[in-house]
């Protein structure tokens, strides 16, 4: 008879071990996308839906921990930058397998590469790599190590390859077999995506148990983002990435254990001067927009506490310059706000020659100071911002009439026509790294918004500027790249081309049901470390 | 019936006398932002609270009030007498006339107005005041919005002028514009009437449309339309259910403006 039984009980021990585990795994993840994905290709990516596709299904080389701020290894096991940062050696994992069984190796590294930088693919991933005109060479030195040499030295080479999916050179459909969490196993245009758990997923727990613990995500197209606050209140989706103050403040009130407010993000709103010197503007006011006391008056006439505490509700941070105190290596510690105070505004606005005529502020030539200020239409909390900034200035003397433009006439006139004034945007940032801002701080470059397209920088500010960022992105020291950027931030905040308003918080909701969520304030916000999120046991899991 | 004609003009005037005392009456002026106090609840300081951007919500009622009673009116006044001329002159000439004429009605009514307007609001210059943005917003409704009135003028003519008494008026030797002044013009009244007081509320609910595209009454001017725009914050009127004050009194003016038509002019 005990023999019988013990057998039983140790199956039966077995059962019960294994269902512990199993707690862990299982069940369905759901969240919204806010748009059909443009592409499954993972090197053709340039939307936010499909970066979530390229995000989950993935595998790369090389991580950029979302939480840390860190390089880890992933597919790579080790890796080497040399020759000045044009030259990176890897070393990879063995016994991978694609989701498809067929095995990751060094050729699919270089198959990966060489597609990536074909110049008739026209990969936005790709051209991040192109530091200057030449071929990428790669080499397989063994079925596990692989060598890839740049024509020019690329800053933050590394780092660049966090958005690399790795294909597979040998399945027949290569961008379906991936070597990510999980795999796009059904897809609806236009009404969701299916991803389910990789079988072959390389990763496991501490315990040995194979990640990720998800069966599968659904992720439905949905572009109402109020209907995407009911579905969460309701149970019937688990994240929301990204949410505004006053749907935030709405869930945190009903639900304090699902919202969370990461601080600060790196996105930031700002306003600039029109400075482009064939704008149709008056004379007398590219005067006043091309003078470094008009523009840093003006930013010191507005409040940004109060534009915190009102427009988002203290879901935001005044902002000092390009880069938020989010961004923990790059932003310039030794920066602070330009701060509120309306009377040290017209004291350097009289050292330019204007002077309040009343209530009026007046040039040197009399013109009252009157101008108006653009921005989409549609937007409550920019147009709430623009209102606060209008009494803000009239409180020195300045009329600013605000206009709300539908968004392609308002990029007609700030980038084509250059008929505007003042212009009030957003720039959403995703990229840590300085040289994600090439674009904008050439005086060359197209996104240079206040003046952009210069043949050759037209004042010595920008001409540095020139060459500082041209100095960070030929290095791959970080330590002198810090400096010069450090010294970009400086010049920034003392010219004021661009008027930094706030950095909006990072505020999303993760259901109470789910555990290891940890929302941070770099993208994808709640599901960066999307293999180790699971369903908690109903008993300690809270709200279902 | 008598009793609400009387109350409904009484509240209507009063509703005047109020916003065009506005400067008197109103708590705060309707521009300034008390900022420790967004979203506060009503006080003696505010009687309806304050808004988003903690502006005294009694005050901007009162001159939102004020732009729209007096501008929403005279857009439907302009749209109504373009939809008289056109849909009067095709009715009464009938023939290839009313064919052209209602040719350009359909054609009218099936553009994408909407385009249109972005296309004319994108063309205007920026540095203008407030108040000549509202101008600018309600005269292009007016001549945008005559089109449904004019069909319904235009099958009220062509009854009217195959009616008896205009062809006892005809026998008499009464024709051309003599006929159309003193006969068909006058029996048109009620259909004027009509279209004229459904246009107010369908113009005040298309500035608040337009407000949201870029073209509505610009801030910190308020406008009914830009005050309704506060309902469509679910969970502030929710908290705050005092804003829908500016919905309230919209729906009152409305129905006081039908109110004190005269029975006949809708029975007829």
């Amino acid at each position: 008879m005990r023999r019988i039984w013990s057998p039983l009980l140790l199956v039966a021990l077995l059962a019960v071990s294994a269902s512990t585990t199993a707690a862990q795994s299982g069940r369905e993840l759901r969240f919204y996308l806010p748009a059909e994905p443009k592409t499954f290709h993972p090197l053709v990516v340039a939307d936010d839906s499909s970066e979530t596709i390229r995000y989950l299904t993935g595998g790369v080389l090389i991580r950029f921990n979302r939480q840390t701020q860190e390089l880890q290894p992933e597919l790579a096991a080790s890796w080497k930058v040399s020759e000045a940062g044009r030259k990176i050696s890897f070393k990879l994992r063995e016994g991978i397998l694609f989701s498809d069984g067929m095995p990751f190796s060094a050729e699919d590294v270089a198959f990966t590469m060489r597609a990536l930088m074909d110049p008739n693919l026209h990969s936005p991933t790709g051209d991040s790599f192109r530091s200057a005109e030449g071929q990428v060479k790669v080499n397989v030195t063994d079925p596990h190590s692989v060598v890839i040499l740049f024509p020019a030295p690329v800053a933050g080479l590394e780092r660049l390859f966090d958005q690399v999916a790795i294909l597979s050179s040998r399945s027949p459909k290569k961008e379906m077999a991936v070597l990510g969490p999980f795999y796009v196993a059904d897809y609806k245009a236009g009404s969701y995506v299916l991803l389910r758990q990789n079988p072959n997923y390389w990763k496991r727990d501490s315990t040995g148990q194979r990640l990720p613990y998800l069966d599968s995500i659904r992720l439905d197209i949905q572009q109402n983002r109020d209907m995407e606050l009911l579905h969460f209140r309701r149970g019937e989706i688990h994240l929301i990435n990204s949410l505004d103050a006053e749907s935030f403040d709405r869930l945190a009130g009903e639900m304090p254990s699902a919202a969370h407010d990461a601080g600060p993000s790196l996105d930031s709103e700002q306003m600039w001067f029109n400075q482009v010197s064939s704008a149709p503007l008056p004379t007398y006011k590219k005067a006043w927009f091309r003078s470094q006391n008009f523009r840093r008056a003006i930013s010191e006439a507005i409040n940004r506490e109060d534009i915190c505490r009102v427009v988002f509700a203290r879901h935001a941070r005044p902002a000092v310059g390009p880069v938020s105190p989010a961004n923990r290596f790059w932003f310039n510690q030794a920066l602070h706000v330009h701060p509120f105070d309306p009377q040290k505004a017209l004291r350097r606005l009289g050292q330019e020659g204007f002077h309040l005529d009343g209530k009026v502020l007046r040039d040197r030539e009399g013109h009252s100071v009157e101008f108006s200020l653009i921005t989409n239409a549609g937007n409550k909390s920019r147009e709430r911002m623009a209102t606060m900034i209008q009494q803000d200035l009239a409180q020195i003397g300045i009329r600013l009439n605000v206009v709300t433009l539908d968004f392609p006439s308002l990029i007609e006139r700030i980038s084509r026509t250059f008929d505007y004034e003042t212009c009030l945007l957003g720039l959403v940032n995703v990229d840590l790294d300085p040289s994600a801002q090439m674009s904008v701080w050439l005086s060359s470059a197209s996104s240079h918004q206040w003046n952009p397209n210069q043949k050759s920088p037209e004042t010595p500010w920008e001409a540095e500027l020139d060459l500082l960022m041209r100095a960070q992105a030929s290095t791959t020291d970080n330590k002198k790249r810090k400096e010069y950027f450090d010294k970009v931030q400086q010049i920034v905040w003392d010219q004021v081309p661009f008027i930094y308003l706030i950095h909006k918080n990072a505020l999303s909701a993760v259901s109470p049901s789910l555990a290891n969520a940890t929302p941070g304030v770099l993208r994808p916000q709640t599901y960066w470390n999307v293999e180790k999120i699971y369903f908690a046991p109903e008993k300690s899991g809270g709200r279902r | 019936m008598k009793t609400l004609r009387l109350l409904a003009w009484g509240f209507l005037l009063s509703i005047f006398v109020a916003t065009l005392l506005a400067e008197f009456v109103a708590p705060a002026p309707y521009a300034e932002q008390f900022r420790e106090s967004p979203n506060a609840l009503p006080s003696w300081q505010h009687p309806l609270g304050t808004d988003e951007l903690g502006r005294d919500a009694l005050s901007r009622l009162l001159y939102g009030s004020r732009v729209s009673l007096l501008l929403a009116p005279a857009a439907a006044l302009l749209a109504t007498l373009i939809a008289a001329l056109v849909g009067g002159v095709a009715g009464y000439l009938g023939g290839w006339w009313e064919r052209v004429a209602m040719g350009a009605t359909d054609l009218s009514l099936s553009l994408p107005w909407l385009f249109l307007l972005l296309t004319v609001r994108a063309m205007l210059p920026l540095n203008e005041p407030p108040m000549t943005s509202v101008v600018i917003t309600f005269a292009l409704l007016g001549l945008l919005g005559w089109s449904p009135s004019a069909r319904v003028v235009c099958a009220g003519t062509r009854t009217l002028r195959n009616s008896e008494f205009v062809l006892q008026a005809r026998a008499c030797g009464c024709r051309g514009w003599r006929l159309l002044l003193r006969q068909v013009l006058p029996n048109l009244k009620p259909v004027l009437y009509a279209q004229f007081w459904v246009s107010i509320p369908i113009f005040i609910l298309s500035e608040a449309n337009l407000g949201i595209l870029g073209l509505g009454v610009a801030e910190p001017l308020p406008s009914w339309g830009n005050l309704l725009r506060g309902l469509e914050n679910y969970s502030a009127v929710l908290n705050n259910p005092w804003r829908v004050a500016p919905l309230g009194l919209l729906i009152i003016v409305v129905s006081c403006f039908q109110l004190i038509l005269p029975l006949e002019d809708f029975r007829s």
